[in-house]
């Protein structure tokens, strides 16, 4: 309850800049909310003055209808406002939410997002806030009226008459109490049921989803069997669910349908009596209905609202994770740089239990070329990480033109810096603005002249549009190759002083790799590069080569010293061809 | 939809019985105004108290029916709904199960998750609120009209008026919001897709300086979604303030006219009454309706998707199999035959006019090592994947032991092959679950083997579970390489005749991979292929296939085709140093 009271608060917080609208709303709320229920009883007075044949006062009657048009139409009219307000007040709360969330994103360490499954993160900014809006629509909808509905007919009824409110409001909690009772017992059920429904969507997921290779295997009569046992669990368990479910409503129906007649009862012998008139006793029947739905719409809300902010509290921890350090106040600027990089006794680890880099020291001189070689999952692309930033050092320190990269700007020190990973990323926007993508002013020619530098203008012109293409999501129209040429082309615009690149070459059609090694070539020269290669004809050339084994560099210096020193690389370098 | 309705037929009684009580249920909803209308008039006017308790007890039997009846409803509709569910269930597992690759391919495979799951799902819970309220509403409509044409024509005439009116309001804001409602969500998916480009390309999009034009584009998508929201929110809203004028604009006609009859002695008071109680059940049974009227339409949708799985034919079908030769001629004539061969073989993909593949005609001897290299898009992976028929040939033919690939069973054939996948692929369960994926017999020194000649042993060794170890979904807890190794292992498991390393070995490091193909090369009797970008990875090889833009350009050792063959020279020329191409010779 405590940790729900301090998610309101948060939810307050966001609503605060609304509040002319939230102030709106809520009278709108109990304006509408009374003129509902006062209609009914201006339809009972005039049919108070039907009374039978030859005994119909049409002056009175035609008073009270005109009064009522006026009602009907201040209500209608009240009721779209309130809607109106209601939307501008969730919409608006919630885009400032998502763009909040977004900002973190942006700010998030690295260590946030490797850490974290990104579909984890997308729902929270996506589904659960789609989540929240909807039970924060719903509250202010149906909460407020439902409130100010239940309110003011309980005001109304008591002064008709105390005996059948009474009635009403005995009644009406049983229906409380049967949905209660329902839900209760429906919970086992739907947990069940979505246990089954996960157990499912797994092994679809699994089967369906790798169905190449299920069939490859000659497993997809296990796999059936294996689908049909959950396909009848679900079956048992959906039955029940469903049908416990949907029983709800007829049974809370049963209810409201109970003290309706209740007030039928006590309201045709009270109205026998002479103590209502027939018209109160049509007044008392419509409140009876209108009284009991807001009771069982607020239970609905309740769970919803419940539900939203379980939603909205996941979606605040996002927002509250801890963001990157910001830039020191008095950070650098570091423009035109040369390529200088400095690594003095840095030390490093992703779990404080696995230690990583361990004292490690190297100096790189403008121009130079390190290779990074080391057998799979020695933790190359640790090195990167630190050289960018995307993590700080745990000890020691890294310089750039013998600046503490600490101490310079984020954004201009990456500035620095070209990568073309082994993952490409292309936006799902059209091949000239990836190519564009660090340098938004580009021209055109500078876009050409960049892919033909990659050797990517060939297979950009035969595209549907040329540079025009747009890329669909996640590249399906683009081989892995061409992915990695745009890429190529987007570091070629910008010309850094210092390179990484991430077994760049791994997976491009093998003729044209000669080519774009040679413009790789052509763009090294002169500026510091770090690749992390398995390509033997890289690593010779290499000024340098750093051996990594579990996350360490073992060995390192140039490939005669290395096979001199008879150690590992020399292991590495004969089993190629062992 | 109709073409599921058959699904239903096991459930023909469920079917019929659901709506019909909830009818009759329905029908003692629609007496209550006219019960309590005759309390007014006869009890009350008479002063009679025993009536009215009477008529009071008759309602309370009347809830007591009608609840009894909604849950017979209920019961029936969800049988008949779930058992729909899961035999359409079980039918679309199977069908995917024969789809062959071209038609997994064409719809996608995250596709035909989404279709039998929530799709489903969908169609489920659509049949079940069918079965209970599509008919329900319009009969409460239909029978409250009837119920004021039996207490007065003349005022049924504002009925007949007021329900036409209600529903073309519900209906035009709904023809207007719902299109409005796919766009909304539309802009949604885009701003779904923002974050999951932003959180994918964390690492470019920080080591390029670009948050900040990420944060704007952001915010320009988030401010078109709020104006789509606001719009469509704009007219949705006006349903319940229309509906409400409506509704008592037609309850102020009734009380006036009502006036007028009665004092005309047409009606009663009471009357009077159960006519306003009418005007709000329509009420109340048309947005019910407008409800269901939008979930039916998703459920449709969604069975018209279901409906375009069931539409893809399998283009693969069984052949005739082939006969055993059992007698010791045909054996040794069996030995001596070639364990695949390749005869004109052209193919295109389907939906592509561009031949993947032309001409390819060659044979490979039992035992035989044959490496299989070019760039991407060359053809490679096709030209393997022709030998397991995941792909029929468009021209020539495949044979495998001599037979037309065609001719076997399709079981029969693959068991006769090892495929190992680009994609390294595991399965949720321990590792000796996916070793036994190819092979249920398998025992655990079967498995063992496979994984020391696949170089995973260190795997297996390296887990404290050993083969116990539990994979997670997707292999989520291995490394790209450690997949990579336990995919080949399954693939040895089955003592394949044919083994296919399609690009398998491409996360392992130089070391290991050559291991693994020193392992396998020692395998007696398993004609291997493996397809490569690595030329150290094929250099070995028996023989060499050299595949560019979808012909074979040489085939050969490594010495011949580095005299012969251009484009092979050039690939080694690039990968490996003088030293190293000459090396092997």
């Amino acid at each position: 309850m405590h940790k729900q009271d301090s998610t309101w608060k948060k939810v307050l917080f966001y609503i605060r800049p609304y509040s002319f609208y939230v102030i709106l709303s809520l009278l709108f709320a109990v304006l509408t909310g009374v003129l509902t229920l006062y209609a009914p009883i201006l339809v009972g007075d005039a049919i108070d003055f039907i009374i039978g044949k030859d005994q119909v006062l049409f002056d009175r009657i035609l008073d009270i209808l005109k009064k009522l048009a006026v009602i009907i139409a201040i209500t209608g009219v009240g009721q779209w406002l309130m809607n109106l307000c209601n939307n501008q007040i969730t919409y608006r709360v919630v885009r400032d939410v998502r763009l909040k969330a977004f900002k973190k994103l942006e700010r998030l360490p690295l260590s946030y997002v490797d850490s974290h499954a990104n579909g984890d993160t997308i729902s929270r900014i996506i589904t659960d806030v789609e989540q929240f809006s909807d039970g924060l629509l719903m509250g202010f909808t149906q909460f407020f009226s439902g409130v100010v509905t239940i309110v003011t007919t309980l005001i109304f009824m008591l002064t008709i008459d105390v005996k059948i409110t009474l009635v009403v409001v005995l009644l009406t909690p049983l229906s409380f109490f049967v949905a209660g009772f329902i839900a209760k017992r429906t919970y086992q059920m739907f947990k069940k049921q979505s246990e089954a429904r996960a157990d499912m969507t797994s092994l679809v997921n699994e089967m369906v989803g790798n169905q190449k290779v299920v069939q490859a295997f000659g497993y997809g009569s296990t796999a059936s069997e294996r689908f049909d046992e959950i396909n009848g669990k679900l079956k048992t368990y959906s039955l029940k669910a469903i049908f416990f479910s949907s029983i709800t409503n007829p049974s809370t129906r049963f209810v409201n349908n109970l003290v309706y007649m209740g007030v039928g009862i006590t309201g045709a012998l009270s109205a026998m009596s002479g103590i209502i008139s027939v018209g109160q006793l049509s007044c008392f029947l419509t409140y009876a209905n209108q009284y009991t739905k807001p009771f069982n719409e607020i239970s609905g809300v309740v769970t919803e609202l419940q539900n939203a902010l379980a939603c909205a509290k996941r979606v605040f921890d996002f927002i509250e994770e801890e963001p990157e350090p910001k830039d020191d106040k008095d950070a650098v600027v570091l423009i035109d740089a040369k390529g200088n990089l400095d690594l003095e006794h840095v030390s490093f680890s992703y779990k404080k239990e696995v230690p990583l880099l361990k004292n490690l020291n190297l100096n790189v001189k403008p121009g130079q070329k390190i290779a990074i070689v080391g057998p799979t999952g020695c933790g190359k692309t640790t090195l990167i990480n630190l050289l960018m930033r995307f993590y700080d050092v745990d000890a020691g320190v890294i310089r750039m033109e013998g600046e503490d990269i600490r101490h310079i700007t984020r954004d201009s020190l990456r500035e620095n810096y070209g990568m073309v990973l082994q993952e490409t990323w292309l936006k799902s926007a059209t091949i000239a603005e990836n190519i564009a993508y660090g340098n938004p002013d580009a021209t055109r020619e500078e876009i050409i002249h960049a892919a033909k530098e990659a050797h990517a203008h060939g297979f950009i012109t035969r595209m549907p549009d040329g540079y025009d293409t747009v890329i669909s999501e996640e590249g399906g129209n683009l081989s892995q190759g061409q992915k990695q040429l745009l890429c190529i082309a987007r570091v070629m615009l910008r010309l850094p002083p210092v390179l990484i690149l991430d077994e760049a070459t791994s997976s491009i059609d093998t003729r044209t790799e000669i080519r774009v090694q040679q413009a790789f070539e052509k763009l090294m020269e002169g500026r510091t590069s770090f690749i992390v290669a398995h390509r033997l004809s890289t690593i010779r050339t290499a000024d340098r080569i750093l051996v990594m084994k579990d996350g360490n560099i073992i060995e390192q210096g140039t490939h005669e010293e290395l096979l001199a020193k008879n150690g590992f690389y020399k292991q590495l370098y004969e089993s190629q061809f062992a | 939809m109709r073409k599921l309705l058959k699904y239903l037929n096991d459930y023909k009684k469920e079917s019929v019985i659901g709506p019909l009580f909830k009818l009759l249920e329905a029908c003692f909803e629609l007496v209550v105004p006219l019960i309590m209308a005759n309390m007014i008039d006869i009890g009350i006017r008479n002063q009679d108290t025993g009536y009215i308790l009477r008529m009071g007890s008759i309602l309370i039997l009347f809830a007591v029916l009608g609840l009894a009846c909604s849950l017979t409803a209920q019961y029936f509709a969800a049988k008949a709904s779930v058992g729909f569910g899961t035999a359409l269930r079980h039918d679309m597992f199977r069908h995917i199960q024969s789809l062959s690759y071209a038609e997994i391919d064409r719809a996608g495979s995250a596709t035909l998750v989404t279709r039998i799951t929530s799709d489903i799902n969908q169609v489920q819970s659509g049949v079940n609120l069918v079965l209970r309220l599509f008919l329900r509403s319009p009969f409460i409509v239909v029978g409250a009209l009837i119920m004021a044409f039996t207490i007065s024509v003349k005022l049924a005439l504002i009925f007949v008026v007021a329900v036409p009116l209600l529903a073309l309001v519900i209906y035009g804001i709904m023809v207007v919001s719902i299109p409005l409602y796919r766009k909304v969500q539309k802009l949604l998916d885009r701003i779904l897709l923002s974050t999951r480009e932003n959180l994918e390309g964390i690492r470019v999009i920080r080591a390029f300086g670009m948050q900040g034009r990420e944060r704007d584009e952001f915010k320009a998508e988030n401010a078109k979604f709020l104006a789509a929201q606001m719009l469509v929110g704009k007219i949705s809203a006006l349903l319940n303030p229309a509906t409400y004028i409506i509704v008592n604009v037609a309850t102020i006609a009734i009380v006036w006219f009502g006036g007028r009859e009665t004092y005309a002695g047409g009606i009663t008071q009471g009357e009077v009454i159960a006519l306003v109680n009418y005007m709000t059940q329509i009420l109340t049974a048309l947005v019910a309706l407008s409800n269901l009227i939008v979930s039916f339409t998703k459920a449709l949708a969604c069975a018209n998707r279901i409906n375009e799985v069931f539409a893809l034919e399998p283009s693969i079908q069984d052949g005739d199999g082939v006969k055993k030769v059992t007698d010791k001629e045909g054996a040794e004539q069996e030995q001596t035959r070639e364990a695949a061969a390749f005869h004109q073989v052209s193919f295109a993909y389907p939906e592509s006019k561009v031949y993947a593949v032309t001409g390819l005609d060659f044979s490979v001897k039992k035992g035989e090592m044959i490496g299989v290299i070019g760039g991407t898009g060359s053809g490679k992976s096709t030209l393997v994947q022709m030998i397991p028929r995941f792909y029929d040939v468009a021209e020539g033919s495949v044979t495998v032991d001599g037979e037309d690939v065609r001719n076997y069973k399709i079981e029969e054939l693959r068991k006769k092959i090892g495929m190992v996948p680009q994609r390294a692929v595991l399965f949720r369960g321990t590792i000796r679950d996916n070793m036994k994926v190819g092979n249920e017999d398998a025992d655990d020194e079967q498995i063992m083997e496979a994984i020391r000649t696949a170089q995973a042993l260190e795997v297996v060794e390296g887990k404290p579970d050993g083969l116990d170890t539990l994979i997670n979904e997707g292999g989520k807890n291995l490394s790209g390489g450690q997949k990579q190794r336990l995919t080949i292992a399954r693939a040895l498991v089955r003592k394949p005749q044919i083994l296919i390393l399609d690009d398998s070995a491409s996360a392992l490091d130089f070391a290991t991979d050559a291991r693994l193909r020193k392992a396998v090369k020692g395998l007696k009797d398993m004609t291997v292929f493996v397809v490569s970008q690595r030329a150290a990875s094929v250099m070995q090889a028996d023989r060499i296939i050299v595949m560019d833009d979808g012909k074979i350009v040489g085939i050969g050792t490594h010495d011949e085709l580095m005299k012969s063959c251009e484009v092979y020279r050039e690939i080694c020329l690039s990968q490996l140093s003088e030293k190293e191409v000459g090396q092997h010779a």
